[in-house]
């Protein structure tokens, strides 16, 4: 009995460690893989030139700055839009009622969206629907912003990221003690100046975690972009928010399935993948370096 | 002159009535004590007064409380102004984590009154009694310093607002004697000033400073009266009984 009992034990105790094990050993064959092949490649010119020669020469530099455009952008849009909804949801709504329980609804669903369907929804909603109808109203009928370009791209992926960013903000805020609030209250605040002096500078940190997650989302995606402003080559850089871009993710997509000459662009696959890599962790390691700095600047005033 | 009326005021939170038919003034340059065991609705009592149960869900009340003859309840009132005119300081120091110096500016900030700051910011620390402990870091962050620090700096912070009347909360209820005897000063040196409704589980701390004192039981107001008069002669059974230490 008592072997039975030590048996499940260990059993146990192994099989939990083995997933783990799993875990890392998947990460570090990608990674490895990745770094492997693509390393060789990764010259200065690589990240600096726009590709050359059907995308089996030259570099990359167009899709990295649209990838980093594309996310800033996003961010921008889904950071404030999301904070102000979560504001929203857990200061101001009446708590339990039918409206709350809506937007809730709403927002889980929209986290279970497939990117895809985003892409369309950006087509039909902001080019088509918004673009044009910008275009028809101020521009008489001339394309202007009724055609796929970096403004709707960065707009469909914030509202891919929305949920991410509603969500921590919402939990941010509910972290913060009741009695700041009351003390805030027993000072003469008003509700906005409760939120504005002591709730949101207190949850800054969990906002800022929203935002870094909605980048590491959004830099990942495809789909969303695919239809709504993502451009297969295109050897300059977007200078206004109607201008078409290269991103990283895309160009992966396309020197796999759509190059030219597949076989050729294989070695640079592998080196956009690992610059794909390291943007993505770049603009992680940016916003973390952001946040623990906001969050020490706030400790000291 | 009293300054507060409380006229058969009762609370309940959902369906659980708290406060029932209490009768009772605040008077002008008082201390007035508010004793009595657990749950006996003094704290609900005392934050009625400053409107802060409108936090709470289900509350309500009946009968008037009625701040220099406005009912409270009944009227268009602004909260935040009877807030800062009923300065409120908590059981648990609640310290906003920031430092010193932002805690005592929070509210002449949300005022907009920003004129002669450091003059205000020496007089109330000390008559919290807290300036010669503090004087030289006032960017320290609150909640670093000592719990009976920290709650000096809430009675500092509340009289910044230039308050008529004060509502403690067992404000002394995790100090050490030190701490306490300091606060108990304070406060007999500003009642000159301000009127003070103290609420406190010690019943010595009432007989110590109060000038009338009220005991609570079970949501109803027993009796009030001179503290003298209560702690040597009191009309009621209940009363002696607490204060003799048989309950509570």
């Amino acid at each position: 009995m008592r072997g039975r009992i030590r048996f499940i034990g260990w059993f146990f105790t192994s099989l939990t460690g083995l997933s783990c094990l799993l875990i890392v050993v998947a990460v570090s064959i990608i990674l490895g893989n990745i770094v492997h092949h693509g390393w060789d490649r990764l010259t200065w010119e690589f990240v600096s030139a726009e590709p050359r020669m059907g995308m089996t020469e030259g570099g990359i530099w167009p899709a990295i700055f649209g990838t980093i455009a594309l996310v800033l952008l996003m961010t921008l849009a889904v950071v404030p839009l999301g904070v102000a909804a979560a504001v929203y949801l857990h200061e101001y709504a009446p708590q339990g009622s039918r409206l709350v329980h809506v937007v809730r609804l709403a927002l889980q669903n929209l986290a279970g969206v497939p990117a895809i369907v985003f892409g369309l929804f950006g087509l039909g909603f902001f080019v088509q629907f918004a673009g044009g109808g910008i275009d028809r109203v101020f521009f008489s009928g001339s394309l202007v912003v009724g055609q796929p370009c970096i403004l709707w791209a960065s707009l469909t992926l914030a509202v891919l990221t929305l949920p991410t960013v509603v969500v921590a903000t919402e939990e941010a805020l509910r972290a913060v003690p009741r009695t700041y609030r009351e003390a805030a209250y027993a000072l003469g605040a008003t509700k906005w100046q409760m939120i504005r002096r002591v709730v949101l500078p207190q949850s800054i940190g969990g906002i800022l975690t929203g935002a870094i997650l909605a980048v590491s989302r959004g830099a990942g995606e495809v789909a969303p972009i695919l239809f709504t402003g993502a451009a297969y080559y295109l050897p300059y850089l977007p200078k206004r928010l109607n201008d078409q871009f290269m991103e990283l993710g895309y160009h992966v997509y396309v020197l796999t399935t759509q190059a030219p000459d597949v076989e050729a662009t294989k070695p640079i696959l592998y080196s956009t993948v690992l610059v794909l890599l390291l943007v993505t962790f770049g603009l992680n390691f940016f916003a973390v370096l952001l946040r623990s700095r906001i969050r020490r600047r706030l400790r000291t005033t | 002159m009293p300054i507060i009326d409380i006229l058969g005021f009762s609370v309940w939170y959902g369906g659980q009535r708290v406060l029932r038919d209490v009768t009772l003034d605040v008077r002008k340059g008082e201390i007035l004590g508010i004793i009595g065991p657990a749950g006996a609705g003094k704290t609900s009592f005392l934050r009625s007064l400053n409107r802060l149960n409108d936090l709470v869900p289900g509350f309500r009340t009946e009968g008037a409380i009625k701040y220099h003859g406005v009912n409270l309840y009944r009227e268009r009132i602004d909260v935040p102004t009877l807030r800062r005119r009923l300065g409120m300081v908590f059981a648990t120091p609640a310290p906003l984590p920031a430092s010193i110096y932002d805690n005592l500016v929070f509210g002449p900030r949300l005022m907009g009154r920003m004129k002669d700051l450091d003059t205000r910011i020496e007089r109330c620390l000390r008559a919290a009694y807290l300036w010669d402990e503090v004087k030289d870091r006032l960017s320290l962050l609150a909640p670093s310093l000592s719990g009976g620090q920290q709650q000096r700096l809430c009675l500092a912070r509340t009289l910044m607002l230039e308050p008529e009347a004060l509502l403690l909360d067992e404000p002394c209820s995790g100090l050490d004697p030190i701490s306490t005897a300091k606060v108990e000063e304070a406060l007999t040196l500003l009642k000159a000033e301000v009127s003070v409704v103290l609420v406190t589980n010690n019943v010595m701390q009432s007989s110590r400073v109060a000038d009338r004192t009220a005991f609570f039981l079970d949501g109803r107001m027993v009796e009030c009266g001179p503290t003298r008069d209560l702690f040597v002669n009191p009309k009621e059974k209940m009363t002696l009984e607490y204060i003799s230490g048989r309950f509570g």
